[in-house]
């Protein structure tokens, strides 16, 4: 499987996912912001960071940078993206994913592991976990809190769009096991395809017991499968 | 010709700096306030004279960059 990884002044996650996908077979490039084509790729990659140093909204000015037109026709394509953090507020600026990440509600930066559950295991990303299963991810952002308009809310719920939520040690889904504040605990997002997932949790940080646990190896082995 | 541009968050959407800024000015000592939203402020200059089209100009800015719609409302004003 081919994978593209872009690359904005300001990614700090590149070169972990870029790890990450290697060890799991994948054929990885990294693709620099100024280009304007993409090379053949099955999954885009969106990585974690602070790409323009955050300037004006984290992602506004990545959202419209040279080569994501070129991730936006592809994603319209069917290409599968992953956006990580930085990633997924990336892709909710340029409007592929729906909603915004709002500054966290305490007005903390977050950087621990958190738990989260799997809600939807039925598509491209997850398919190799258990509905329901409770994963241990770590979190590093300063805006992940979830929002969106109260009828996105309702279509991600019917619609069954909601990838992760945060939960405590037993699944339990409350505002306790709430870290940054986001509606109805929303870690990760598809779009109605469910071609793309957002996620502010680093499942590139979660794929070797040297460093941390396994937990996030399932997410690429789903795309492979 | 020259735009003053105001950002700030929908009435309805959380602002935690705004209430951090407002508890802050309470614990020095200012009182009575009843609220504070923080927003972000850009000058635009621009080199057209036609004044129309420099407002649509300035207004398409907002929509596609400055501003985003889903959490942020926006004011421009001739200054």
């Amino acid at each position: 499987m081919n994978s593209s990884v872009i690359v904005f002044p300001g990614s700090n996650c590149d070169r972990d996912i870029a790890i990450a996908l290697e060890k799991m077979q994948f054929k990885n490039q990294m693709v620099w912001h100024k280009e304007t084509k993409l090379p053949k790729s099955d999954l885009i990659v969106v990585p974690g960071g602070f790409s323009y140093g955050d300037y004006l909204r984290s992602g506004a000015i990545a959202g419209k940078s040279l080569i994501i037109n070129e991730v936006i026709k592809a994603a319209n394509d069917g290409c599968l993206v992953l956006g990580i953090c930085n990633g997924f507020q990336i892709l909710t600026e340029t409007g592929l994913l729906k909603g915004v990440l709002l500054r966290n509600q305490n007005l903390k930066f977050i950087n621990k592991d958190v738990n989260i559950k799997v809600i939807n295991n039925d598509t491209k990303f997850s398919n190799k976990y258990k509905k329901d299963q409770v994963l241990k991810i770590n979190i590093a952002h300063n805006e992940g809190n979830y929002f969106t308009n109260p009828n996105h809310l309702k279509e991600l719920n019917n619609e069954n769009l909601i990838a992760f939520r945060y939960c405590d040690e037993n699944g339990v889904v409350n505002k306790d096991s709430n870290p940054n504040g986001s509606l109805e605990n929303i870690a990760g997002i598809f779009n109605s395809k469910k071609n793309i997932l957002g996620m502010m949790p680093h499942p590139e940080r979660m794929v070797d017991n040297l460093i941390s646990n396994t937990d996030g190896v399932n997410l690429f082995s789903s795309l492979l499968n | 010709m020259k735009f003053s541009v105001t950002v700030t968050l929908k009435k309805d959407v959380l602002d935690p700096q705004g209430k951090v800024v407002q508890d802050t000015l309470q614990n020095l000592g200012m009182d009575n306030l009843k609220n504070i939203r923080q927003g972000k402020y850009f000058e635009i200059e621009l080199n057209d004279t036609n004044q129309n089209k420099a407002e649509k100009k300035v207004d398409d800015m907002c929509k596609k960059l400055l501003a985003n719609l889903i959490i942020e409302d926006y004011k421009v004003n001739k200054i």
